[in-house]
């Protein structure tokens, strides 16, 4: 009995189709810079305000709008009302990524959720599930957000389900799609014919190779929810002072422009570097995950 | 045709009902009424005000009446702007978002699907990574950032163009603002174009218009571009909605006074009826621009079928 | 074509090399052949053999990539060292190339005139209206009808067979002395094949065109070509006339691939020569003795799927996929059901396996009807009805491991049964089906095709069913690779007493495995027969002309084979004829097929539906 167990363990284990997409992905560069990028920005957001003798709040009514100095060890400068904006810089940045990660993550779940049960559901449930999403398209969605945040406050978790609210259409959609035209592969039909239930079909084969996609499109999220996000402090509607969000401080900063530049260009450079490396990763993973050159021989 | 006409307009109606009734739902549930932000009232004023504007009414019948108002095209009185009706505020501020965002989207696909091409073209050589790189910048950098950083090169330090405002409707009023409205779509439709492009390319019947001896020029604009251009369709035609109806920050930074504006303070000021009216409008846009889309597929694709 | 003239096509040490960081892949290594003009040279190989490689070369058409070198005279230049201005005049005038898969071959979205005046515009210089007309004069010329109202027209329209013949008329629009074809048949149905391959027999004597045939079909080379070059891995085996290389070849690989390929005039069951192999035994199996015992029985079962309405109040369409097809399916005896595209074999399959959402007709497996039974007992009624696919890849879940997919329907069967005990199943299966042990662990996509395909073998097997159903197990796989799946299914059938029900499209895999074979054409059944009977006596005049159809590697017999053409298309089954479905082409059709469909009758060894079964051959 032992024998089979010791074959299994011995035998070497084959390259999955994540290996090789890691592989792909390790090999491009311009991919590799981005992420080496993204954890600095991450080390830097989480561990940044230990390095410095300034904390979030505290107002220095002698050093107003200064430009940053080693020297005074405000190494951005300050904001309008003394504020250090190296620290405000990282706080802010906690808030934006955790934003991003947060808003993502309640758009991914109600999204996989519709459009897995729509895509294998099909038929009628199908038809009307995506219905519902046509409609919902049809709504000036940043609209109603604004509604709710004037309803309700501009309270932090708000701003995260009513962002991911927004994107979770686009998810569905992508995610049905992929069910669709994953329940047409031969496998799908082998494991029906193989007696495999519904409910394992499901686990065993459609959700593991909707994961490629899906990690895609989530890289490919969360900068637009961070862009949201900023726009929604553009308007006044974003997180509350004290806590503060790349959005709120290059809004801040927009306006004082002229006078005090650094103010705008250190978050604003945060902000467009996070982005950046975001969406290069997200074009890495897409270009890593295609299955184009998988054939077999024959 | 006629028959995909009929169907996509039957198909419209329940869908714009739906909308109007969750805008209706959303606004009313929500605390606080519209006159909230006045000082405050004695009671019969407010009482005279709210049976004016029938909110004292059962909300089915509030929304029957609605009903029966868009469809004789009354959108009814803004509240906050209390000389004009929702219809009137409309009609001044959507010429304006429209002439902006036109010429927007004229110039992102025009610039888009080139710069897309010729990266396509080019793949993987310098002018692709470096076009990329551009464009990813775009797409990284809010357009509240992106605005003023123009306005303060162009306007303030180089003073060729004008700040702001729309002046006496002069070409050079529009420039900034259709420019600063129109690089985050460029940037976006030349990735969408090269990654299409691409996919194009490599597609059997090039390779056959190839082996045909047909020139590079033939084959782009004979046969690969209308193919390519169908994810770029797709990805316009709500978009478009949005760009038309006018953006809040574009508009708030150039002092253009286009609809996004209303859009903005109608929902921060509780403005039910302005609220509504923007929710059917756009509503409407979006089913448009659905229907063309799908118009455009089929001259794009014969494939297609309505 | 005198050998004193100087060659057409004169190619020497060509070389296509692909640089990777996965290292270098030489697809073409030092090639060189000639070709005299109006000849027809057949390149022929397996998959990864290079000969794509060669002709893709030729015409310039390989990615930046490819590194090529070598050198390619035609007409005084070297192909491989002109610029692209100068190729661009040359190609689709003096040199054209026609491909594989006519689908996506032509523009989808361009009308058919468009495409083709495009061609003559570029290189003629003649004007839209007359590029036309010279686009309707070739469309006559390869037979196609209404050749003008087919200008009007999109690829889409059209059935393969004419997609096929308006890239060939496209190709010859400029009279160009130089025809490569890459595999111009191989997507096509085999009747079709017959005229497309008859087609540019005329079309070469009439224009005095050149050929290069790349296939891997021995056949078709047989048939069509004077001259053959036979290529692995990228490099010439053997080249020279035809008659040399099929009765005398002198290169081992090419003598092996000559004896794996079945033939549709082998005369006993015997097993097919596996390339590599020591020696080739002598015969497989014993000869099966029908018994009584039916396992399968399908009764006049009809599948319609909905296809929208005609018209906006018209009545619903339905297409008619199987029509009333019935037949019994003994215990241990393989049914071999053959067709072609359209005939609703595969929708018989999934009919069967009950994937359809509905069917009426009765199928009865060991006398229950699975329609019938709740989902538990379907269930547990499965594990005696097990399938194997056409696509070895597409039907393994690529992020299973081997393990995993073999094993998951222990899971589903017998999930009494533990860890340790279902892997001892799995190595034991491993063996059995030709892989090794260790590979439990591995991933679909590190396989071939061939491998794949064991794999789905072996998890169709590992729950002891009676019946497998094999839906074009080997349509996919290399003739080498093809020969090795064959013998280990009829291995493994005589080994474990299976039943098989083996659709294929190709009649002479289906004649070497089947002991009886029923033919399909659009959703009915023409004719059941024990698989010689079938062969040399064939009753319906459809399975005649399936049979003329297929080319035999074998040129002599070619050459003086009679051939009876089947012209036409299938009809749409969206609107089948009435009466008799094949009346439309048949010769023997009369007033009476219209008006009555056959029935199934006895005639000889055969069931046959056929008014005029007895009658001798036309």
């Amino acid at each position: 009995m032992t024998g089979a167990t010791d074959t299994l363990a011995a035998a070497p284990r084959g390259r999955s189709l994540w290996d090789d997409a890691f592989d792909s992905l390790r090999r491009n560069r311009a991919a590799m810079i981005a992420v080496a990028l993204m954890l600095t920005v991450v080390v830097l957001v989480l561990f940044g305000p230990l390095l410095s003798p300034y904390d979030l709040y505290s107002t220095d009514w002698d050093r107003i709008s200064q430009p940053p100095s080693v020297s005074t060890a405000h190494w951005f400068g300050t904001d309008d009302v003394g504020r250090d904006l190296f620290v405000r810089t990282l706080y802010g940045g906690r808030i934006s990524l955790l934003v991003g990660l947060a808003a993502t993550a309640v758009s991914l779940l109600i999204g996989i959720a519709w459009g897995a049960t729509a895509g294998y559901a099909g038929g009628r449930i199908d038809q009307l599930m995506m219905r519902v999403v046509d409609v919902l398209y049809a709504m000036p969605f940043m609209f109603f957000v604004i509604l709710l945040m004037v309803f309700f406050g501009r309270n932090i978790f708000l701003i995260f389900v009513a962002v991911g609210a927004i994107n979770w259409l686009d998810m569905a959609r992508i995610v049905r799609g992929q069910t669709l035209s994953l329940k047409k592969r031969e496998f799908i039909e082998a494991a029906r014919a193989g007696g495999v239930s519904p409910v394992n079909i499901v686990r065993r084969h459609i959700v593991p190779n909707l994961l490629g996609v899906v990690v895609v499109y989530v890289t490919l999220t969360i900068p637009q929810v961070i862009l949201v996000e900023s726009f929604l402090s553009f308007l006044g509607l974003g997180v509350q002072e004290p806590m503060t969000s790349w959005g709120a401080l290059v809004n801040d900063g927009a306006q004082v422009m002229e006078t005090a530049p650094w103010a705008l260009m250190f978050p604003a450079t945060f902000l467009a570097v996070t982005l950046f490396c975001f969406n290069f990763i997200g074009d890495g993973l897409r270009d890593a995950l295609d299955p184009r050159d998988r054939s077999a021989g024959g | 045709m006629l028959t995909f006409a009929l169907r996509r307009l039957l198909s419209a109606i329940p869908t714009l009902l739906v909308l109007l009734a969750l805008a209706f739902a959303l606004i009313r549930v929500a605390p606080g009424g519209p006159f909230d932000s006045e000082k405050q009232l004695p009671p019969e004023i407010e009482a005279r005000l709210n049976a004016a504007y029938y909110l004292d009414e059962p909300l089915w019948q509030q929304f029957g009446r609605y009903l029966g108002g868009v469809l004789r095209g009354d959108l009814g009185p803004s509240f906050q702007y209390r000389e004009y009706t929702v219809a009137e505020l409309i009609g001044t501020g959507f010429p304006v978002s429209l002439r902006l965002g036109g010429l927007a989207i004229l110039l992102a696909l025009a610039v888009g699907v080139a710069v897309g091409t010729v990266a396509a073209l080019r793949q993987n050589t310098r002018t692709d990574h470096v076009a990329m790189a551009v464009a990813m910048t775009g797409i990284s950098i809010p357009n509240f950032v992106l605005a003023p950083l123009l306005v303060l090169l162009f306007a303030v330090t180089l003073r060729w163009l004008p700040a702001g405002g729309l002046g006496d409707g002069g070409p050079e009023h529009l420039v900034l603002p259709v420019i600063a409205l129109a690089l985050p779509q460029i940037a976006y439709i030349a990735r969408l174009t090269r990654g299409s492009m691409i996919e194009v390319l490599r597609s059997d019947y090039i390779r056959t218009a190839r082996a045909q001896g047909l020139s590079s020029r033939e084959i782009i604009f004979g046969h690969a571009l209308k193919p390519a251009l169908v994810p770029i369709v797709s990805y316009l035609g709500p978009a478009a909605a949005g760009i038309l109806t006018g953006s809040v920050v574009i508009e708030q930074i150039f002092g253009v006074p286009g609809l996004g504006r209303y859009f903005v303070q109608g929902a921060l000021n509780r403005d039910y009826t302005l609220v509504m009216g923007v929710v059917v409008f756009y509503g409407v846009l979006i089913i448009l621009f659905n229907f063309l889309v799908d118009l455009a597929y089929r001259w794009l694709d014969p494939r297609v079928q309505l | 074509m005198t050998a004193l003239s100087p060659p057409l096509l004169d190619v020497d040490a060509l070389s296509v090399t692909y640089t990777s960081e996965r290292g270098v892949v030489r697809a073409v290594n030092q090639l060189g052949f000639e070709l005299a003009a109006g000849e027809t040279l057949g390149i022929v190989g397996e998959s990864g053999s290079g000969k794509t490689q060669t002709a893709l070369a030729l015409m310039g058409l390989l990615p930046a990539t490819a590194a090529v070198t070598g050198r390619a005279g035609f007409d005084g230049r070297n192909l491989l060292a002109l610029a692209q201005a100068e190729l661009n005049m040359l190609r689709g005038q003096a040199l054209s190339m026609i491909f594989q898969d006519p689908m996506t071959a032509l523009n989808p979205h361009l009308t058919v005139g468009r495409q083709m005046a495009r061609v003559l515009e570029r290189h003629q210089r003649l004007s839209r209206r007359a590029a036309l007309a010279e686009a309707a004069v070739m469309l006559d010329r390869v037979r196609v009808p209404e050749a003008r109202a087919r200008l009007r027209q999109y690829p889409h329209e059209m059935s393969g067979g004419m997609r096929q013949r308006i890239m060939i008329a496209t190709a010859l629009l400029c009279r160009p002395r130089l025809l490569i074809a890459d595999e111009p048949t191989t997507a096509l149905d085999v009747t079709v094949q017959a005229q497309i391959l008859t087609l540019m027999r005329e079309l070469q004597a009439e224009l005095g065109t050149a050929i290069l045939l790349i296939t891997h079909d021995m056949g078709v080379v047989a048939a069509n070509c004077d001259r053959v070059l036979v290529m692995r891995n990228g490099e010439m085996r053997e080249q020279g006339r035809v008659d040399e290389v099929f009765y005398r070849p002198a290169d081992d690989y090419t003598r092996d691939l000559l004896a794996a390929v079945p033939r549709l005039d082998a005369q006993r069951p015997q097993r097919l020569a596996v390339i590599g192999a020591a020696e080739v035994a002598p015969s497989g199996r014993e000869d099966y003795q029908p018994t009584d015992d039916v396992l399968l029985q399908v009764n006049d079962l009809e599948v319609q799927f909905a296809a929208g309405r005609a018209g906006w109040f018209g009545p619903r369409r339905y297409l008619r996929a199987v029509d009333g097809v019935s037949f019994d399916l003994h215990r241990g005896e393989t049914l071999g059901i053959v067709g072609e595209s359209g005939c609703g074999k595969s929708t018989l399959a999934r009919a069967v396996l009950q994937l359809l959402d509905g069917y009426s007709g009765q199928v009865l497996l060991l006398g229950h009807d699975l329609s019938e039974l709740d989902r538990a007992r379907l269930t547990r009624t499965r594990r005696d009805l097990q399938v194997i696919f056409q696509d070895p890849l597409a039907s393994l879940n690529p992020r299973m491991t081997v393990g995993d997919i073999i094993s998951e329907p222990l899971l589903t069967f017998q999930p009494e049964l533990s860890r340790a005990a279902r892997l001892e199943r799995v190595q034991a299966l491993l063996g059995k089906v030709g892989l090794q042990p260790e590979h439990v662990n591995r991933y679909p996509h590190e396989f071939s095709g061939g491998q794949c395909q064991r794999i789905g073998i072996a998890r169709a097997l590992i729950s002891g069913p009676e019946l497998i159903i094999c839906d074009e197990p080997v349509s996919a796989l290399d003739v080498s690779v093809q020969a090795q799946v064959i013998n280990l299914l009829m291995d493994l059938q005589q080994e474990m007493g299976l039943t098989l029900m083996f659709i294929a499209h190709d009649l002479a895999v289906v004649k070497h495995i089947s002991h009886r074979v029923l033919v399909m054409y659009l959703g009915r059944v023409a004719e059941i027969a024990p698989r010689d009977a079938l062969y040399r006596e064939p009753r319906h005049p459809y399975t005649r002309a399936l049979i003329s159809a297929v080319p035999i590697p074998d040129p002599q017999l070619e050459r003086n084979r009679d051939r009876t053409l089947l012209g036409g298309d299938v009809p749409s089954p969206l609107d089948p004829p009435s009466g008799c479905a094949f009346r439309t082409r048949c010769p023997l059709a009369a007033a009476r097929c219209a008006a009555e469909r056959p029935a199934l009758r006895q005639v000889g060894d055969s069931l046959v539906a056929c008014h005029f079964a007895e009658s001798s051959r036309p």
